[in-house]
């Protein structure tokens, strides 16, 4: 029940930040994916933002392993760089540079009532589900998925 | 040569709104010790056990309760979607695909791994942000849409 409060807060948050930022509106993402047009550099400012308060809590994070709600710490170890990181990379940057909508602001823009969102996220949902649905048979055909060759090692 | 937009430029709402993004993100990390990356928390919700569901689904709705809540107490700024009905539902697809496909988006790559220093998440916000400068300059100046 807890984590469901904190959860929501942290949703909202993210919401009002985006709504703020002016990320919520696609076409003011797609003035900073054209570079080659009038630019707009705001989206660098709000990644700008965000990962300077993102570094302090990260800082904290990683000396702790349970969170302040008594929680396991659930952040990812593996640095690996694979070909499925970098595809599904360039595919999501596709997608977002054909519409200026990635998956927050596509829900922000869903719950302001946006039809053409609606039919966005639907999409996307769709989406999601078709990556379940081949990720399902291929784990049937093999259990082994180590066909990663580029491997990155961590200086740790 | 890059001409700035410095009619649409807005460095300082940008920067807060920004910051209000890192706190949701530090939040959700402090509180729940978990990643802020949306499209594993949506995408995870197909798959999810029982006891997974809760959490997922109250930060889904805290994101897409926002602007109502937002418009409460002020006005929305304009949502523009310019984008056609069949484009949408490719640039959905490819969200929904490339985003599961390479574990994570906007938010858990760029917001929290670049927080977090991962190579990792570097090597996945420059593949994405790469793929959306080529893919707005075709649409743009090659096809002239």
């Amino acid at each position: 029940m807890k984590s469901a409060v904190a959860a929501l807060f942290a949703g909202l948050l993210f919401g009002f930040g985006l709504i703020v930022s002016g990320m919520a509106n696609p076409e003011k993402v797609l003035g900073f994916l054209d570079i080659a047009g009038l630019w707009d550099p705001s989206l660098a400012f709000v990644m700008g933002g965000a990962v300077i308060v993102g570094l302090l809590a990260f800082a904290i994070a990683r000396k702790r392993t349970l969170s302040f709600l008594g929680f396991d710490m659930k952040v990812p170890g593996h640095s690996h760089i694979n070909k499925r990181l970098i595809v599904g990379g360039l595919l999501f940057g596709i997608g977002w540079g054909i519409a200026g909508i990635c998956p927050g602001p596509g829900l922000v823009a869903l719950g302001a009532g946006e039809v053409k969102a609606t039919v966005f996220v639907a999409s996307m949902v769709a989406g999601m589900g078709i990556f379940e649905l081949v990720e399902h048979k291929r784990a049937a055909f093999r259990s082994d998925d180590s066909g990663e060759r580029w491997h990155y090692k961590a200086p740790e | 040569m890059i001409d700035i937009a410095w009619s649409s430029f807005t460095p300082w709402t940008a920067l807060t709104g920004g910051a209000l993004v890192g706190l949701a993100a530090a939040s959700f990390l402090l509180l729940n010790g978990r990643i802020a990356g949306i499209s594993g928390i949506l995408g995870g919700l197909l798959t999810a056990s029982a006891g997974n569901i809760g959490w997922r689904a109250a930060f889904l709705a805290g994101l897409i309760g926002a602007p109502g809540l937002w418009m409460l107490v002020a006005q929305l700024p304009p949502i523009e979607i310019e984008a056609g009905y069949p484009a949408l539902v490719i640039a959905g697809l490819l969200v929904g695909i490339g985003t599961r496909y390479g574990s994570g988006c906007t938010s858990g790559h760029g917001v929290c791994g670049l927080s977090r220093l991962s190579p990792r998440s570097l090597a996945a916000t420059l593949s994405f942000m790469f793929a959306g400068f080529v893919t707005v300059f075709i649409i743009r100046h090659v096809l002239g849409v």
